[in-house]
């Protein structure tokens, strides 16, 4: 009973199934394909090489100082960066004084309640307090910026594909739109007000160019090239996305170590216990 | 355990025979996993997968238990919450990946454990009661994956869970009621999280309960071979303990080794990267998808794209229901005599040619987005899997001409370590 039933039921979906793939190939054999711009002149990111990438990965203390400055002194003044704290600093080789006077004077103060009134004030930062967002709220961030919120930037590295590499890209890629872009998408003119970038999904974004060379002045003498900014912050997000990546690592190499230990003497004690049964 | 020369549980200290006498649960062990379980000799790699499927849950449940201590199930720090966990719980970013690739690792070794009860028939007869329960296993893991996936309130939990609770609301007449009554509320938000969380919480200990019965239903016929060939003698086994501890211990090695290349140097290569986005309502993603685990079954219910009496979203959601529900009907549906697929010649190139790369096809199409060629491939692929089970393995099973089966479990291994001394000698 189970059999005709089964047969009957297989004809059914197997019908359906090609019943639809029959309307998806007339339409695909008679609606003509024209790829989106998007689709046609959507870059992947580009190739560069982090010293925080592959199983020995390790973050380069100067370059995450590096990325703090950048990110203190441009990305800073429109990107949140809520999950880190001033604290966490020292984890990239700032001292305690350091991190206390880069929270006192960090250019957004915390939001706080006048303890006299009740009302709503802020104060100077401390190393426990996360790093102050620059908006109040979303509705302020979207006014000042085009309409667009710019992404809190502590998980950035993480949440989009290769993060780091994306990043890179986008901060390296801006250009002017491509000429025979307009003349085969001549509705895809970059509005105005955003910024025609090939590295971001939809090609346009409302954030400037925000780094250009000699935009920070390094305190450890490296040039301040647009590539280096560009690479320094990258790691400085990728940090502040993933903190514990190295001691993540070190971890990874010993759990390994044990464990083809551990699988080595448990295939000697499964061939020297089944060795009287292996033989003919 | 069956078999009348299984060795019997003998107790030597004064307290463990006093035990025996009062609570005979050394005994039970010994005849579940200890010397008392008689195994046939000649089992190969692919019979380590229960075992290691087992550590994999244990694992889930050991990490899952000390990273509830630290959740949040509110949609306003959920997602705070586990950047808590990553940040700031002592060894939190070990837990929270280890049971993130812990999920996969046990859908990995699961698909390999259905994968050998697919080709050595382990459903057939005497063992449809351990197939089935394996089915209920899977399920139960489905949904717990699932609502493991929403808790950490990303994106793609909250959009996942949007698209999945949604698929109720095809059912005709009661699936928008059902669809409210079952998220508690008109879209996810803090009721389905929270009950998300009790569920997710509670599905593992349910799991284990029917792993004890799925186990136990296997002792009774006791293990298959890949001969597919009964026991017929004492000859034909050896005790669970040690040979097959050894064999299971080594087996772990490996499981655990993969695990944690995964966890140590990958941990979000499984992962999509919009879930260390918060949950947005007000923000779609682009492509949605699930976890890589169901993407075969997310290929079959995108494959039904027009309308053909039901709506085609109600048939999406029935062929993916289907696509599951029909495997409890496989005992009945394959009625060849033969067990192993080693000695089905038929049934051995539909398998191979035919399931396999159709799966990992749907897999593939499952994963990438809505658009052409996937969907079409998808639909040949969903195409092709209806017809496998249903039409071609019942029809296999009546027309195949097997090949000759060994005589005994013994003489095959015997044969084998012949063959394989011959040019030595």
């Amino acid at each position: 009973m189970v059999r005709p039933l089964g047969i009957l039921a297989g004809i059914g979906f197997v019908a359906v199934v090609l019943w639809s793939l029959m309307w998806g190939v007339v339409a695909y054999v008679t609606e003509p394909h024209v790829p989106s711009v998007e689709k046609a002149y959507h870059l992947h990111p580009k190739e560069v090489a982090f010293s925080f990438e592959g199983p020995t990965g390790k973050y380069d203390r100067g370059q995450l100082q590096r990325g703090f400055q950048v990110y203190k002194e441009v990305c800073a003044a429109c990107h949140s960066l809520k999950f880190v704290a001033f604290r966490d600093l020292e984890q990239i080789g700032f001292s305690k004084p350091e991190v206390k006077a880069i929270a006192k004077n960090w250019p957004t103060e915390t939001p706080s309640i006048n303890p006299a009134t009740g009302e709503a004030t802020t104060r100077k930062s401390l190393p426990s307090d996360y790093f102050p967002a620059p908006y109040p709220n979303d509705v302020a961030a979207r006014a000042a910026n085009n309409n667009a919120v710019p992404p809190d930037q502590s998980l950035l590295a993480k949440a989009r594909e290769e993060g780091p590499h994306y990043i890179y890209s986008l901060l390296t890629g801006y250009q002017t739109q491509p000429a025979d872009l307009l003349k085969k998408y001549p509705e895809a003119k970059t509005p105005e007000g955003l910024h025609y970038n090939p590295y971001f999904p939809n090609l346009n974004l409302a954030m400037a160019p925000p780094l250009a060379a000699d935009q920070v002045t390094y305190a450890d003498g490296t040039k301040a090239t647009l590539d280096q900014e560009a690479k320094d912050v990258v790691a400085f997000l990728t940090w502040a996305a993933e903190p514990k990546l190295e001691v993540r690592h070190t971890v990874g190499w010993a759990a390994l170590i044990y464990l083809l230990i551990f699988t080595g003497l448990a295939f000697a004690a499964y061939k020297t216990i089944w060795a009287d049964k292996k033989k003919a | 355990m069956s078999f009348p020369w299984a060795q019997q549980y003998e107790p030597k200290a004064p307290f463990m025979r006093y035990l025996d006498e009062k609570l005979p649960l050394p005994r039970f062990v010994y005849n579940a996993v200890g010397a008392g379980y008689a195994v046939p000799r000649n089992l190969n790699y692919f019979w380590n997968f229960g075992v290691l499927a087992g550590a994999a849950l244990m694992i889930q449940i050991v990490t899952g238990i000390v990273l509830a201590m630290h959740y949040r199930s509110d949609g306003g720090i959920a997602f705070a919450s586990v950047e808590h966990i990553m940040r700031d719980v002592n060894g939190g970013w070990f837990l929270r990946y280890a049971h993130a690739n812990g999920a996969s690792m046990f859908f990995i070794v699961t698909y390999f454990h259905i994968f050998r009860g697919l080709f050595y028939s382990s459903y057939k007869p005497p063992r449809e009661v351990v197939w089935l329960l394996g089915l209920v296993i899977f399920l139960l893991m489905m949904a717990t994956a699932f609502m493991g996936y929403v808790l950490p309130w990303g994106q793609m939990s909250f959009w996942g869970a949007q698209v999945i609770t949604g698929l109720f609301s095809a059912i005709p007449l009661v699936g928008d009621s059902l669809h409210t009554l079952l998220l508690g509320g008109f879209a996810p938000d803090n009721a389905a999280l929270n009950r998300f969380f009790s569920l997710h919480y509670l599905l593992p200990f349910v799991i284990l309960g029917v792993i004890i019965l799925h186990v136990w239903a296997l002792h009774i016929p006791g293990s298959s071979n890949p001969t597919g060939v009964d026991v017929k003698g004492p000859q034909d086994t050896v005790p669970f303990h040690p040979y097959y501890t050894a064999k299971d211990g080594f087996g772990l090695g490996i499981f655990l080794i993969v695990f944690a290349l995964l966890t140590f140097f990958a941990p979000n290569a499984l992962g999509h990267a919009d879930n260390y986005i918060q949950a947005n309502p007000m923000s779609t993603p682009a492509h949605i998808v699930p976890e890589w685990y169901f993407w075969p079954f997310y290929a079959i219910l995108r494959a039904f794209t027009v309308d053909f009496i039901l709506p085609a979203k109600l048939w999406g959601v029935l062929a993916m229901f289907g696509s599951i529900l029909l495997l409890f009907f496989l005992p009945w549906l394959d009625t060849s005599p033969v067990r192993s697929g080693h000695y089905r010649p038929l049934f051995r190139k539909f398998f191979w040619f035919g399931l396999i790369p159709c799966v990992l096809i749907l897999g593939y199409c499952g994963g990438s987005p809505a658009e052409e060629p996937y969907v079409m491939i998808s639909q040949l692929a969903t195409a092709y899997y209806f017809a496998h089970f249903l039409i071609i393995l019942p029809i296999i099973s009546m027309v195949e001409r097997p090949l000759p089966l060994p005589n005994s479990i013994t003489e095959s291994v015997l044969a084998k370590y012949a063959a394989h001394a011959a040019p030595a000698e």
